[in-house]
């Protein structure tokens, strides 16, 4: 129980921000968001737009997996869908920006929704599996139909908004993060009303869910369908952003990747994807600047991949075992601190 | 219809499927015992190929020395999984534990490239080299050879199984730990001679395929095989490892021959979900049932 | 089989009507040709021994299980075969023997749920949040704060997860999430399994009170005999998957065939045919 966080209405309890401090937080986070652009290099930049990306395609799967309990690892298929769809849309069709992310979108969704319909009979484990062959799939798709370009893939050219060509980082910032925002926020609201809820009883206890009226399959294709159409729209920002997309920019360790996010992030929350994909993401580029600054660091860039390759294993295998609740748990505990700070003794 | 080519077809295929049944039979014995799914089975396959290559080419011992000691090297290594990342995790739900094994194919993915780099390698040569002919059919010998080794080792195990008690006890354990323990079967040694004992067999499985195909720090991709293989016949099935093996052998050799190269996993893929739809627990897997 | 059918036969039409049931798994027949009717604001009980069949039962009418042969009907309408989640929206509410909370939620979350057949955002006003859904959700909350959670006492730990709560609290939980569902007829597992003397007046209180001031019918399932014959109008007796007696909680205590079930009679014979009688194959034993 906060301090001085006294509530005079419903509405008011429900509210995502509720007190003054996180107010001001917010505010503050705000503020960094928008100046950041402005101070960064090109490098921080593409790191931020690399990572906001990240974060959408994680929230999404953590709708899937963190809340509904159903474990996918074809997160990055779902983006290949929504990455080739923009792709083709926009050499082919030429149709605007925006349109194209919403179709892409609405492609992975439709994705989705194919592999979500055995998920009534087939559970847990087997599902997860099943999502690896659906990915095994979309690869083989993607490499093998002339439409998709083929094994050379497709180059993409820049995305345009309102006459500007957006070509460099700092221009997709003003997309990407917006639309990560409205993404994650899509996600606090879906959460604080009964579909949201819903999903959570299919997690919890699906026999519960049906005597309460959920009905089991409708729901979990609504979150196959909500989550890839998260992956979809974070593929079509992916293909703006590295402007090539071939058959092997989504694999399956991407997906891993995506899950590793999500329970060092921690899942059912809505910070763990923010935190894991920010985490996962900087970790690699961290250990590279780490190899850099040290004396002997040119011979030991050939040791950067599989170092990385290692250190990934080791984090989720550590969090796993130590930290089962992910980096959203260890931000609660810290939170839980300063509330008391004044009174511990 | 070239029959005769057909057949020649199936004999590769069904011998490759013994190679799968192998690598299926190490995933079988840790899921009996352990219930866990364990997704590094094609990595800990590749370490036992591996550290054969040290021992024999590195160091140059005889193959007497050098096999046992990749296996037993291996075992060992299965003892360490399961006593620092697969122990710790009893009684959290299946998803965690199968995200660890995630985590290890990847740990050890990036170890074998730090000490070995990612290059390709030929493993010494020790079985025979003299091509093997079933009638006009042509079968390379490794892979008979290797096939030979895999049929006999499932038997010994499934005779193991029919005539040991402690097969029962090895259900028990999987089933419901802390009732196995309260009667007195002693549960941390079991779990740890199963994955000891599932290393030692991946560890003949990756020294078999290595010689076959050589090794690099990709054969881990074998074991997305044996997942197809194992749903088939069953997680817990040595029965449905076998046969599964053997049928997920001859699928991929007709796509690969028939359709192309680019078919062969694509074809097991779609086996995978055709089974899951229909026929989930697999062949000869035991149906969990959901108690209301 | 003895019955002492309801005393008013002139009474509103039944509620719920359990129509020649028989649930058979290969060849163990759980329910046998079962049949009694549920008058509408009457608190009804099936009692029997263990195995008897009780939550075979209730698996049926929440529609878990489909019946072999027989009919189940609520509101005069046959849901024998309706799938589980279109019940809820009908009226029927159900607690579970083992308590079945959606332990990642708090105390209100659950309770929450519980509304979910009758509210009616659909994905893109909750994604939107503003506007339908937050309206609906603060109403909901209203409703429940102001009806269930004042009713069952349980303001303290609205915000509590589930998986802090003490047994007794969690089941007090359960009933405010089956008393969300706004049913008509409310199927409680086992009420007070597990509950002391003290918890268990207080759920007798409360299953009183959900009759006179929600007009909610009750048919339980319930093992403590005071419970039973202090509440029930009503009283249905199963035993090997038939019902071997029902009427008022009086005429039901005095039955020589109840009696005989929950005593039995000394009479290994009448064992034995009683148990050939619920199955059909040797090999069950």
């Amino acid at each position: 129980m906060r301090i001085g966080t006294l509530k005079e209405s419903y509405i008011a309890d429900a509210a995502l921000f509720d007190s003054r401090t996180q107010k001001v937080w917010l505010a503050m986070g705000a503020a960094l968001l928008l100046l950041f652009p402005f101070m960064a290099s090109d490098y921080w930049l593409y790191l931020a737009c690399l990572v906001s990306i990240n974060v959408a395609s994680a929230s999404g799967l953590n709708i899937l997996t963190g809340y509904t309990g159903l474990v996918s690892l074809g997160q990055a298929a779902f983006m290949g869908l929504g990455a080739y769809t923009v792709a083709v849309l926009e050499i082919r069709v030429g149709s605007p920006f925006l349109l194209n992310l919403l179709a892409g979108g609405f492609v992975a969704m439709l994705g989705g929704l194919i592999v979500g319909i055995p998920s009534l009979r087939v559970k847990g484990l087997y599902l997860a599996i099943a999502t690896i062959a659906a990915s095994f799939i979309a690869h083989f798709l993607f490499a093998n139909t002339a439409f998709t370009g083929g094994t050379g893939g497709l180059t993409v050219p820049p995305a345009q908004l309102f006459g500007t060509l957006l070509d460099t980082s700092f221009r997709l910032y003003w997309v990407i993060v917006p639309a990560t925002v409205l993404m994650l926020l899509g996600a606090s609201n879906l959460f604080r009303t009964r579909v949201g809820r819903a999903f959570i009883a299919i997690r919890d206890r699906d026999i519960s869910a049906e005597v309460l009226g959920i009905p089991l399959l409708r729901y979990k294709l609504l979150s196959f369908g909500l989550s890839s159409f998260y992956a979809g729209v974070a593929g079509g920002l992916w293909a703006y952003f590295f402007r090539v997309v071939t058959p092997e920019s989504f694999p399956l360790s991407m997906s891993i990747f995506f899950l590793a996010a999500i329970i060092v992030g921690g899942m059912g929350t809505i910070l763990g994807p923010i935190l894991g994909a920010v985490f996962m993401t900087m970790v690699p580029e961290l250990l590279k600047l780490a190899v850099d600054l040290l004396p002997g660091g040119s011979e030991l860039t050939v040791f950067l991949s599989p170092v990385r390759t290692v250190l990934f294993g080791l984090l989720i295998i550590g969090f796993l075992v130590f930290e089962p609740h992910g980096l959203a748990e260890v931000w609660r505990r810290i939170r839980r601190f300063f509330h008391l700070w004044p009174f511990r003794n | 219809m070239d029959w005769a080519y057909l057949f020649e077809i199936s004999l590769t295929g069904l011998a490759s499927g013994g190679l799968y049944a192998l690598a299926a039979l190490a995933f079988v014995m840790v899921y009996k015992a352990t219930r866990v799914v364990n997704i590094a089975i094609g990595e800990m396959l590749m370490v036992g190929a591996y550290l054969f290559f040290t021992f024999s080419a590195t160091f140059a011992f005889p193959l007497w020395i050098a096999i046992p000691a990749a296996v037993l090297g291996t075992g060992l290594l299965g003892a360490v999984i399961e006593r620092t990342m697969i122990r710790p995790l009893l009684g959290e739900p299946p998803i965690s534990v199968f995200m660890v094994t995630v985590g290890l194919a990847s740990v050890l993915v990036g170890l074998v490239e730090m000490i070995w780099t990612a290059d390709q390698r030929r493993l010494p040569e020790f079985m025979p080299n003299t091509p093997v002919m079933v009638g006009e059919a042509f079968l390379a010998p490794k892979v008979f050879y290797g096939a030979l080794i895999a049929v006999v080792l499932i038997a010994a195990v499934l005779l193991v199984f029919r005539f040991w008690r402690g097969g029962v006890a090895l259900r028990a354990t999987a089933a419901d730990p802390a009732a196995a323990y309260s009667m007195g079967i002693n549960v941390p040694r079991v779990f740890s001679l199963a994955w000891v004992v599932s290393a030692m067999i991946a560890a003949v499985s990756g020294i078999i395929v290595g010689s076959i195909g050589g090794i690099s720090s990709s054969m881990g991709v074998f074991g997305l095989s044996v997942l197809v293989v194992v749903i088939v016949g069953g997680l817990d099935s040595v029965l449905g490892a076998l046969v599964g093996g053997l049928f997920i052998g001859l699928v991929e050799a007709m796509a690969s021959t028939y359709l192309g190269g680019e078919y062969k996993l694509l074809a097991t893929f779609i086996v995978l979900v055709l089974v899951l739809m229909i026929r989930p627990y697999g062949l000869f897997g035991t149906h969990e049932i959901e108690r209301l | 089989m003895v019955t002492h059918p309801q005393s008013s036969p002139t009474a509103a039409p039944p509620l719920l009507q359990v129509d020649g049931v028989t649930l058979s798994f290969g060849g163990v027949h759980a329910l046998s040709g079962v049949g009694f009717d549920v008058a509408p604001g009457s608190i009804t009980a099936v009692i029997g021994p263990n195995g008897a069949g009780k939550t075979s039962l209730f698996n049926t009418i929440s529609g878990f299980y489909r019946p072999t042969s027989g009919h189940v009907r609520f509101k005069g309408q046959d849901i024998t075969r309706l799938p589980t989640p279109q019940r809820a929206k009908l009226g029927l509410g159900r607690s579970f023997q083992n308590i079945a909370l959606f332990r990642g939620m708090t105390v209100l979350d659950n309770i929450k749920l519980g509304r979910h057949a009758h509210l009616k955002s659909n994905v893109l006003d909750a994604l939107f949040y503003l506007g339908r859904a937050r309206r609906e959700e603060a109403a909901l909350r209203a409703d429940i704060e102001e009806r269930i959670i004042d009713f069952l006492e349980i303001d303290h730990i609205r915000h509590a997860p589930v998986s802090a709560l003490p047994y007794g609290l969690q089941k007090r939980v359960e009933m405010a999430r089956a008393l969300a569902m706004q049913p008509e007829i409310l199927l409680l597992d086992e009420p007070v399994a597990g509950m002391n003397r003290e918890e268990t007046e207080d759920m007798a209180r409360f299953i009183l009170d959900v009759r006179e001031e929600w007009g909610i019918t009750v048919l339980m399932v319930e093992h403590d005999m005071g419970m039973v014959m202090d509440l029930s109008d009503h009283v249905i007796v199963l035993n090997f998957g038939q019902v071997i007696a029902q009427g008022t909680p009086a005429a039901v205590q005095g039955d020589p065939e109840v009696i005989r079930a929950y005593l039995g009679s000394g009479d290994v014979g009448d064992l034995r045919r009683k148990l050939h009688a619920s199955t059909t194959t040797q090999g069950v034993l």
